[in-house]
């Protein structure tokens, strides 16, 4: 059991954020607590992402001088692979963040627009005010 | 790696993530919010990624904490549940 | 609802756990993520860029093509909630109803404060944005950060004054602006006989041995691409802010 949890404590991490988000943006009334919710989700997956690149013992993919070397040519840096950090997950969850914010700022500004129309944030008054106005619900 | 660190920075990014869902008050749940993001950028850092806890540092409890404060601040304050 | 949802949240979690046997160990250096594209190009990024900074090298130069449309993402953003939220004298909603009353600023300390900082922040961000090759920065965290120094001067001050400044004319303009550079420097290479965004067929730009210059043709045009990655991001960052704030109004903010 300790082994087990040794070597996968950062996916039970994953997968209890994961399911935080997921509880948030089904089961909140608050249109704002659900974006919270879409943003702890997306910063999970992220989690899952770099975590799986870390490995034991190694540094930030930043390449390192060999000892006493100043030069800026290729011979003058370390370039073993399995000293670094996988740099490949980072990128990819680089673009996810910035994404992330754009998305965030658009959801946040529907929200807003749906205080102008309707005068409430909670879902069910929403949805108690659209059948009142006669909007049919899909 | 410091294992002691380790564990207490992960029960406090759970400890936020659930906290920032549970408060009524809109403007709080925002400022926890940028606590989340925070210990999210240490967990990187811990783990190598410094750009992007570099981002995450700056987007996440930087400029999405500001919009979830500007947000809160022209609809109602308060959440019902 | 809460209940349902908390059922079905606890049923994917288990279902989750459930397959965590297949996935590999944590921190183990032979995963298949860790092998393959990985490792060509934390051996081959510095001979073929010089760029020390394997992040950096990747995002803008072999993985370009995902930075120009993430840049395009950002932008549409822009666009988006221009288009939803912004407000003017023609709205049909009363203007003085809905907003609630406007605290008188007593922040003298603040606005002296904040004109201290922001140009250390400004100074600092570009630093971010030059030394990307060489450190852990690049184009989006220094755009982010001269947006959000901008976000700090309209909410210490006020938002009119910041708007002033920055003007909705200029960043929408500066978010454009951003993304053509990116897709520029990829025309620019289709000019010179290389594919889009292929940035060794800009060596004869630079003159001297050719293949030197192949190399140092990618590490310059890395820069000029996370500069226009910067210009959006930095235009995208004060632009959502000023709508969110100002409810579309664009008159005062926090």
């Amino acid at each position: 059991m300790m082994v087990w949890l040794e070597t996968n404590y950062n996916y039970l991490l994953v997968i209890i954020l994961l399911m935080t988000g997921l509880w948030a943006m089904i089961g909140k009334n608050n249109l704002i607590k659900k974006c919270i919710g879409m943003c702890i989700f997306q910063n999970a997956i992220i989690m899952f992402f770099i975590s799986m690149g870390a490995k034991g013992g190694s540094t930030i993919p930043i390449l390192k001088h060999v000892a006493g070397a100043h030069g800026h040519g290729p011979e003058s840096y370390i370039t073993d692979p399995a000293l670094y950090a996988n740099p490949l997950t980072q990128i990819l969850m680089l673009t996810a963040i910035v994404v992330g914010v754009a998305t965030l700022g658009m959801a946040l500004t529907l929200v807003q627009k749906i205080y102008q129309e309707y005068g409430t944030c909670e879902e069910d008054e929403i949805l108690d005010r659209m059948n009142e106005s006669g909007v049919s619900q899909g | 790696m410091i294992w002691t660190f380790d564990f207490s920075l992960l029960l406090l990014v759970v400890i936020t993530a659930i906290l920032s869902l549970t408060l009524k008050d809109l403007m709080g749940a925002a400022i926890v919010f940028g606590t989340y993001s925070f210990f999210m950028c240490l967990l990187w850092t811990v783990m190598g990624a410094v750009d992007v806890a570099f981002t995450e540092a700056a987007v996440g409890a930087g400029v999405s904490t500001v919009f979830f404060i500007a947000t809160a601040y022209n609809i109602k304050k308060e959440a019902s549940d | 609802m809460k209940v349902l949802a908390f059922i079905l949240t606890v049923i994917a979690g288990i279902l989750l756990l459930s397959v965590l046997d297949d996935l590999p160990a944590w921190g183990d250096a032979q995963s298949p993520a860790n092998s393959y594209v990985a490792a060509y190009y934390l051996e081959n990024a510095m001979e073929q860029t010089h760029v020390p900074n394997v992040v950096t090298a990747v995002l803008a130069d072999y993985r370009s093509f995902d930075t120009m449309f993430e840049t395009g993402v950002v932008f549409v953003v822009v666009i988006g909630i221009m288009a939803i939220l912004r407000r003017g004298s023609d709205s049909t909603v009363d203007r003085k109803t809905k907003r609630p009353p406007h605290a008188p600023p007593d922040a003298f300390i603040l606005g002296v404060a904040t004109r201290f900082i922001v140009p250390f922040m400004q100074m600092f961000a570009l630093y971010v944005i030059a030394h990307g090759h060489h450190s852990p920065g690049g184009g989006f965290q220094g755009g982010v950060i001269l947006g959000a120094s901008v976000i700090l001067l309209a909410m210490t001050g006020e938002l009119k004054s910041a708007l002033g400044k920055m003007t909705e004319k200029w960043f929408i303009i500066l978010s454009a602006l951003g993304f053509l550079i990116f897709a520029g420097v990829g025309l620019v290479c289709m000019f010179y006989g290389g594919n889009f965004l292929d940035y060794s067929a800009l060596a004869p730009l630079l003159g001297g041995d050719p293949h030197t210059a192949a190399i140092m043709a990618r590490y310059h045009a890395m820069l000029w691409v996370e500069i226009g990655v910067a210009f959006t991001v930095m235009s995208a960052m004060f632009a959502i802010f000023a709508y969110l704030s100002s409810d579309g109004w664009m008159d005062r903010g926090l």
